[in-house]
């Protein structure tokens, strides 16, 4: 294997939003993560622990309460907008519902040659309309559709040219952000093959969020948890998903509902209880509510994520549990 | 009592629409047996939650019923009147939705809400119902069900409205539960929860379940018999476990494939070529056929059948069983 190179690192990143009656939202919690150039790293774990906010912190799109991150060594936090730019270009988003994202009284054409001609890329019209057509041509978007509107498409087309908007710039970084959960699976299958067949075509490294640990499974090289703001467990997929260490992780993957009716009632495990607030996160392990394993330093002592048998674990108790 | 809790037979629903007929539901028949969990899987639009809006007699203006028939317990529900469904509905047979906050009334306390339901249809007295609404809500899991009483919709989490619309719905102990992508919006922790719970409940009380998922795992872990649809049809149906095994149809097969397997990683996923096809525009022969690998000549110009291929196992294509 080629060695390593970082291309994005977040160091104890907050970022923490007002709530009523001058309390914090605790969304992100000292996160430390690094994303390894042309890999996909997926940041997994339920609705509100943070994903988001981490991965639009991690691009700049929201400025963190505290930490640094660094894009192959520059520290991009302090920089001031004009300096952002250049980076800024390298940095992009696919949302989930492309649909919010997508202007609907612009055509195809106009939504895909925005990002291009707002950089100036393209000499005149005609070379814009030529690099459009290169795009869709990349995503699979017909060129007989250019001058429709977003809604005379599907939701999987429009995915589709949310995608190409997002290549547009030549970027090296792409924050996926649920990018299949609201398609149907044939639909979804056809997504994640063009992602990875992009990936590979332009180089591309992805921070893959997803709630869905069946499509992250496909999808990864590494996979980061994510609970309550904070990371549980960092490791590389197959590993991850075979032997994981944290409690959590366990619990996440036990879940699944899987595709066979000869795996029912095979007394696994539930998770018990609801996912605390993150207005008042629990001291200590933000878990220790819901872990069976706590101790009373579970409940006063944050674990801090150290390695253990090649994941990086949050957990007082891995590896004797 | 009927032995079926729920017979279906050649029910056809849809829209009146300015560009025509929309036929969402399309010669549908399908039979839940007492204490059964029944379900319905295909991808959005094929009319999963038509059939449920039809059993139910929730649909609106310009969806109908248009043929067919639909026995509860044996008495004909096609033809009834609102009023004369109403003391069915919540009695005999309730709903639960995917967001359950859409019907939850956002400005009554969750309690009140549930405890007015039952006043509707059994006669007790106000301190009665409070005591039997609290003993349910502590039923489905939520935790201080005294203090959850007063809480308003928008106060709980997306898993505690789901168990409250639950306790909502099985409060009058009703012989049918349909539930239509009830943990679609939950996160899979949380789902697990919800998924036992239904199943528990069903076991507990004898209750027939009609479980509507686009989740072939949900399906999987909850489902006796399972219906495969596509464009409004039945394309295939047998009970889970030869459905798992040995599914017949090229549209089932497409579906299964589609499932990410944790154990193994493919460098691609297959995926089922193009979109599903406009009611309002079908192909001549088989729905399927334009998205299909294993369409001939037949599947262009004929509409297959649904024919059994053992017994209880349906499958509708010229081409079954072919690889
Ligand atoms: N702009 C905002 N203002 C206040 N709270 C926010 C804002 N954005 C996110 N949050 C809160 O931060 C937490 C994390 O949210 P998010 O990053 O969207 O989580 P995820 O993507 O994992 O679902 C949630 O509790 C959410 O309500
Ligand atoms: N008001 C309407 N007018 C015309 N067609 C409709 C209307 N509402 C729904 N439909 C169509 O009915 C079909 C079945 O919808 P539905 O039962 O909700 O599907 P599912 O629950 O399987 O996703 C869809 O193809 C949809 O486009
Ligand atoms: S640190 Fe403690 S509470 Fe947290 S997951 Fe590990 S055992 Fe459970
Ligand atoms: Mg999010
Ligand atoms: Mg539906």
């Amino acid at each position: 294997m080629m060695a390593k190179e970082i291309l994005l690192e977040g160091r104890h990143l907050v970022r923490e939003f007002p709530a009523k009656g001058r309390k914090k939202v605790h969304a992100v919690s000292d996160v430390d993560l690094t994303i390894y150039a042309g890999e996909t790293l997926a940041l997994v774990g339920e609705s509100g622990c943070g994903k988001s906010t981490l991965g639009r912190t991690l691009i700049g799109l929201i400025p963190p309460t505290s930490g640094t991150v660094l894009f192959e060594g520059t520290d991009l936090t302090g920089l001031r907008p004009g300096a952002f730019a250049p980076y800024r270009r390298q940095m992009q988003l696919i949302f989930q519902d492309p649909y919010a994202s997508l202007d609907p009284r612009m055509t195809v054409r106009d939504i895909v040659a925005e990002p291009l001609v707002t950089y100036g890329l393209c000499p005149d019209k005609a070379a814009t309309t030529r690099r459009v057509r290169e795009l869709l041509d990349a995503v699979g978007i017909p060129e007989e559709f250019l001058y429709r509107y977003p809604h005379q498409f599907s939701g999987g087309q429009r995915q589709r040219i949310g995608i190409a908007r997002a290549i547009a710039l030549h970027p090296r970084l792409i924050v996926c952000d649920e990018p299949v959960s609201a398609l149907d699976v044939s639909v979804q299958s056809q997504i994640l093959n063009l992602l990875k067949d992009l990936q590979e075509r332009f180089g591309l490294t992805y921070l893959f969020i997803s709630h869905d640990l069946s499509v992250v499974r496909f999808m990864a090289d590494r996979v980061a948890v994510m609970f309550l703001g904070k990371l549980c467990e960092v490791g590389d997929t197959a590993s991850l998903y075979t032997r994981p260490l944290h409690p959590y992780t366990r619990f996440l993957l036990d879940a699944i509902p899987r595709a066979d009716p000869r795996l029912r009632d095979t007394g696994r495990a539930l998770l018990q209880g609801e996912i605390p607030s993150p207005i008042d996160p629990p001291a200590g392990c933000r878990f220790h509510t819901r872990c069976p394993y706590a101790t009373d330093r579970c409940r006063t002592e944050a674990p801090a994520l150290r390695p253990l048998a090649g994941h990086e674990v949050a957990c007082h108790r891995a590896g004797e549990v | 009592m009927d032995e079926m809790t729920l017979k279906i037979e050649h029910l056809c629903s849809g829209f009146f629409t300015e560009r025509g007929y929309v036929p969402a539901v399309d010669d549908v028949s399908l039979l839940i047996p007492r204490g059964h969990v029944v379900g319905i899987v295909g991808e959005s639009g094929c009319g999963k939650s038509m059939i449920a809006r039809s059993v139910m007699g929730l649909l609106k203006y310009p969806g109908r019923i248009t043929g067919g028939s639909i026995r509860l317990d044996g008495r004909e529900l096609t033809g009834l009147t609102d009023r004369e469904l109403q003391p069915i509905r919540g009695r005999e047979m309730a709903m639960i939705f995917q967001e359950p906050m859409t019907s939850l009334n956002p400005v009554i306390p969750v309690g009140k809400q549930m405890r007015e339901a039952l006043l509707l249809h059994e006669d007790i007295s106000r301190s009665a119902a409070k005591a039997e609404v609290i003993r349910m809500l502590s039923h489905v899991g939520v935790s201080e069900p005294e203090k959850r009483y007063n809480a308003y919709p928008h106060e709980l989490s997306g898993g505690l409205r789901q168990r409250v619309m639950i306790a909502m719905a099985m409060i009058c102990k009703p012989k049918l539960l349909i539930a239509d992508e009830p943990t679609t919006a939950l996160d899979v922790t949380i789902e697990a929860q919800i998924l036992r719970l239904i199943r528990d409940l069903s076991r507990e009380t004898g209750m027939s379940v009609l479980l509507i998922s686009h989740n072939l795992g949900v399906i999987a872990q909850m489902c006796d018999t399972v219906y495969v649809m596509y464009a409004g049809k039945i394309v295939e149906q047998a009970d889970a476990l030869t459905l798992f095994d040995s599914y017949a149809h090229p549209y089932t097969r497409g579906l299964m494939d589609s499932v990410v397997r944790l154990d193994a990683t493919p460098r691609r996923l297959p995926a089922i070529g193009g979109v599903v096809p406009n009611l309002l525009r079908l192909p001549a022969g088989c729905a399927f056929a334009p998205r299909c690998p294993h369409a001939v000549e037949r599947c262009q110009a004929e509409r297959p059948a649904l024919e059994e291929l053992s017994p209880g196992h349906w499958c509708r294509c010229f081409e079954r069983g072919r690889e």
